[in-house]
Order: C-alpha cells, then structure tokens, then sequence
C-alpha cells in the first residue's frame, strides 16, 4: 500500500499528547470530554453541478456548533478541493467529519482509480485534469498542496485500483468552542 | 469603499444583493481559477472572474468572499444567480474585460488579497 503521511513534526506531535492524556484523564474520571460526533455526506462523481454539496453540509454543520470561523474556513477549503478531486478523478466517494475532543477529523474516500505518484500529485501545479475541469477554474494542481497547507495534518493512502483516502486532521484552538 | 461605489465605478448591473450594498469592501482578487482563490486570504473581498458557473459561488461560500464580479458583461445562468441570492453574496455584471475592470478598482484604491497595491 502507497500512504504518506505529511506535515508531522514534533511540535505537531504534541497535540496528539495532550489527546492521550486527556484520555487517560477521562478513564480516571475527571474529564468531561466534549461531545463526540460523526457525519458522513455522499459526493456523486462527476456531477458538477451538486459538486460542493457535501462541502457546504459540513460548512453549515460546523457553523452551527459554533466553532472558531477560521477553522470552519480551512476545513472547508481543504473538504470542497478534496470533493472536487472526487468528482473531478474519483467516481463515487464519501465525505466525513468526526469531532473528536480536541481536533476534528475530515476523511474523504474515493472508488476511483487511485493516485499514481502520491507526492509529485502534492507538488503545487501539478496537473492531471482535463480540459472541461478547468473550465471550472479547477484542475491546475493545487489541490491537494491547499489541502496541505490548510490541515494540521493529511494522510493519502492510494493502494493501486483500490481507490483513495484523504484523512485531515485539525486541532481545536483552545477558544475554538463557545461553551 | 462601498460596494454600491464598486458598481458605480464598473458601470456594473447589479444581479443580486441591494440589501448588501452599503458592505465595506477593501480588498480584490481577480482569477478564473478557484484553488487560487481558495489558498489566498479572500474573506470580504470582491472577486473578479469571467467563470459564470455554480462553482464560483460554492468558492465564494467557502472562502467567504464579500462580493462576485462577473466581467466582459457575461449573465450566468439562473440558477447561479439564484443560488447567490440564496446564499446573500452579491453578484455583479460588469460590461468591461478583466483588464479594465481591474484597472477601474485598483484606481479606486482596492488591494490584492495578498494586501498589496
């Protein structure tokens, strides 16, 4: 299987820490962790007009739990890219978002055909769109480097013919929730 | 400036959005491609593009941007002024090239989305 991980450094290692402790802490007792949730949106390949859809649903999902706009921003920017590659490349997929105490998990999965080269896909300009989907204003390989520069941290895993999984992680700033 | 200025100094029909023509507006970006529009700062500003699909609104929803400016006097379809109506983000058609557009604006004083002049 063909994964990469990107944008892990140890900085970016603390976070996830902290979420072990604060598990551990739970198990204890002491910790009211915050509420967990789990949504899932359906992306239709290759229709363009709904394409966005599912992007928008957690956009407003997102705005009504009231987090930090500019959270709900990247997210949105790195789920709308990701459903485009979806409907651009991919065939059917799903669109998930999953709260999960201090960070919030984007996972997109794919039928489609699977990315070749993982990490010149990554590199900025990179193309392997056509004609019809620039006509969009897409496809000039920017995708997934502004799914990257948008995430905490995202995980491609594109096994031959087996489809593709983009798994984004955000952390919740510390006054990302309102309650 | 105001976005009714912004109308004003394009010659510009307004599609949908008077209930917003009062929005300060002080940064503009011009491009037919959405990823860009997507990795730049572009909450509250006014974008330029001669794309008239849905997916300049979608871009417009996600980014946040305050305002679309259709150039070389394009009409999109219907539905793309419906779902901006929809969705509160003032759509605008202006009767000159993305050159002279952007030329109009910047002589107003409007910034890039990067904040330079």
């Amino acid at each position: 299987m063909r994964a990469i991980l990107l944008g892990l450094t140890e900085d970016a290692d603390l976070p996830l820490v902290k979420v072990r402790l604060a598990r551990l802490t739970a198990q204890s007792g002491n910790f009211k962790p915050m509420p967990q949730l789990k949504k899932s949106f359906h992306i239709k390949g290759r229709d363009f007009i709904r394409a966005g859809e599912a992007s928008i649903n957690v956009q407003n999902l997102l705005k009504s739990m009231d987090f930090d706009p500019r959270l709900i921003r990247r997210v949105a920017i790195c789920g709308y890219e990701s459903e485009m590659n979806v409907v651009m490349h991919g065939g059917d997929g799903t669109l998930s978002i999953e709260v999960d105490n201090d960070k919030l998990i984007l996972e997109i999965t794919d039928d489609g055909p699977g990315i070749e080269d993982i990490e010149l896909a990554m590199q900025a300009g990179y193309s392997t769109a056509n004609d019809d989907h620039r006509e969009m204003g897409f496809g000039a390989g920017m995708g997934l480097p502004n799914m990257k520069k948008n995430s905490d941290q995202i995980q491609v895993e594109s096994p031959p013919n087996d489809g593709t999984v983009v798994r984004m992680i955000f952390f919740i700033p510390d006054k990302g929730k309102s309650d | 400036m105001k976005l009714s200025e912004i109308v004003d100094a394009l010659d510009a029909t307004l599609l949908t959005g008077e209930d917003k023509l009062d929005k300060i507006i002080t940064r503009c970006g011009a491009s037919d491609l959405m990823s860009d529009v997507l990795a730049a700062v572009s909450e509250d500003c006014i974008l330029l593009t001669g794309l008239t699909t849905v997916q300049v609104i979608r871009t417009a929803m996600v980014a946040g941007v305050g305002a679309v400016v259709i150039v070389r006097k394009k009409k999109p379809p219907q539905e793309v002024i419906d779902m901006a109506k929809d969705q509160g983000i003032p759509l605008i058609s202006s009767p000159y090239s993305m050159f002279v557009s952007c030329g109009r604006l910047h002589a107003c004083n409007l910034i890039g989305l990067d904040g330079r002049r």
